[in-house]
Order: structure tokens, then sequence, then C-alpha cells
């Protein structure tokens, strides 16, 4: 299992280099999806106007990847965890 | 897939809310009742909604020169059932919506109906339907996660070619636009997200028998 699981990251690793490797000329300046759709609809409806505004933006980009690297890490941390505790061999110590 | 704070007319907002609104509630009940009946599967409930949190995160690159992100919902989805799921993504996308600016308060009721709601139930949907007809637990869940993912994406799309038909081309016209951007982005990073709920999903076969077994998911030998 593995062996078959390694295969499988790779192939998921091989599929986000891949796009890096068909633009690498610098065509393409890889944004996010939400700010292209955000284009498309100032260009449909050029004079909407957003009616609210988020609460709290992060003040740089710095912190917004820290954000977003906590968000990546609460989650890699439990799910980590989870396998650990499932993976973790039968306990030898007695309790006391 | 988010839709961005202010950028879907009050009316769709509203009506979005309206309707992601009881998948929420009855998810929320399923959850407490799930928890209460079978214990055992917190953790694992737990750890599907990380998954979600991790794959959420990521912001990869796809072939069309844009990036975007998996949604992580197909693995939550075909374990614990669509509206478990409905209220994990709403957890993932509250904290977008108030830490990173990222989709919006007014636009949660769209955005939790796109990756919270059809994205769990086509998965689980398909993952319930290709394994009852034979097909391996790994299959099925590959075309879970992966059409899951995609159809989170594609939702997206309709909803903003809802509230936005294009003046000339209609409807139609603004949703082949937004498809463009979201749906056709999104196929490579789908496949990806059904690749890595795979690996995940062998490992739940190997270590975490018990539980699959509580929550009846009778998989074919790994």
């Amino acid at each position: 299992m593995l062996k078959r699981n390694l295969w499988i990251l790779f192939a998921v690793i091989a599929l986000a280099i891949l796009p890096l490797v068909i633009h690498h000329g610098g065509d393409a300046e890889f944004t996010g999806a939400d700010g292209l759709a955000e284009a498309v609809i100032t260009e449909i409806q050029p004079d909407y106007k957003p009616w609210a505004s988020p609460l709290w933006e992060p003040p740089s980009g710095e912190i917004e990847s820290l954000l977003f690297a906590l968000q990546a890490a609460i989650g890699a941390g439990l799910v980590g965890f989870y396998f650990g505790r499932r993976t973790s061999p039968a306990k030898t110590m007695d309790p006391k | 897939m988010h839709i961005m704070e202010g950028y879907l007319p009050a009316a769709h907002a509203v009506g979005w809310c309206v309707v992601s609104a009881p998948f929420v509630i009855y998810g929320a009940r399923r959850i407490v009742t799930l928890v209460r009946e079978k214990p055992e599967v917190k953790l694992l409930m737990a750890a599907s909604g990380a998954y979600v949190f991790v794959l959420s995160a990521l912001k990869i690159p796809s072939v069309t020169g844009s990036c975007s992100h998996p949604t992580g919902t197909g693995l939550a989805a075909s374990l614990f059932g669509p509206t478990v799921t409905t209220v994990l993504g709403t957890i993932v996308l509250l904290f977008q919506a108030l830490l990173l600016a990222h989709g919006g308060l007014t636009t949660l009721g769209a955005n939790v109906f796109s990756m919270a709601i059809v994205g769990p139930f086509v998965a689980y949907g398909l993952f319930k339907g290709l394994s009852g007809a034979g097909f391996s637990g790994a299959v099925a869940i590959f075309f879970a996660a992966t059409l899951g993912d995609l159809a989170t994406y594609v939702t997206t799309s309709l909803q903003l070619a809802l509230a936005f038909p294009d003046p000339v081309s209609g409807l139609t016209g603004a949703a082949a636009k937004f498809l463009g951007i979201f749906a056709f982005t999104q196929v490579p990073l789908a496949i990806s997200e059904g690749l890595l709920t795979v690996i995940v999903f062998n490992l739940l076969q190997r270590y975490s028998r018990g539980e699959l077994n509580a929550l009846n998911i009778f998989s074919a030998k790994a």
C-alpha cells in the first residue's frame, strides 16, 4: 500500500508542477480564479458596486499568507494527530 | 469558488442564506446524534474536518495559468454523509471570511451552498452509488472527491451567472464566462483532490477498520 500511495502522491505533485512548466515563459500570472471572476463581473455590469466589504482584511500579503499557513497547519496537525493515534503500537507499559 | 464579500446582489445573498440554513441546522443535529450514538467516530470526524481545512488553504497552479484551491469535502461527505460535511465546510468558510477576507458574510449562504452542500451531496451520491455497484472503495472515493470538487465550482459559476447575466448573451453567455474561469481551472485540481483522498482512504482502510465499520462503510479489500 505504501508504494501505491507514494506513486499517487507523486502524481499529485506532478499535476501541481505541470502548469508551471507549461507556462514557464512568463505568459501566465497565476492569479486567483476568484479575482478573475470579480473582473468578469465588472465587465458584465460595469456599474456594479459591491455593497459590503470585509469586516477585517489582512493588512499585508505576508499576514494573509501567515493565516493561510495557519489554516493548513491546524488541519495538517489534526490529521497527523489522528493517524498517529491510529498507528501507534499497543501500549507496552502499564499505566501505573 | 469564493464569491467575494458584497459581490452578490442583496436579494441573491439573502436567498442563498435561506436555502442553505436548513442544511446547516439539520447537519448540526446529525453531528450531535452521531457523536452520541457512535462516540468512537468523533476523532475521525474532527480529522475529516481538518482535511477540509488543509485542502481549502492550498492554492495550487492550474494549466489555465491561474490558481485555485481544492475543497476537501469529498472525504467527510463519503464517510459521514453530506449534511455533516455542510457544518464542517461552513466552519472553514467562516474562518476564511472573517480572518482572510476570502469570501464574505453576505456571500456565506451562496458559498456554503456550493462548497458545503452541492459538492458533498454529489460526492456522497457517487461514493454510495459506485461502492454499491461493486467498485472498490478507492475507485468510489476518487470519483466522489474529484467530481464533488468540480461540482462546487460549476455551482459557483452558475450562481454568478444567475446574479450577473450577460447583457448580450444572457444567462448562458455569462455561465460560459464564469465556467471558463472556474471549471476548466479546477479540472486538474479536482483530480489532485481525488488522488489525495484515495491516499487518505487507503490509510483509513488499513488503520481505521473499526470506525469504517461503525459508519457502515463496507469496503472491498484494499
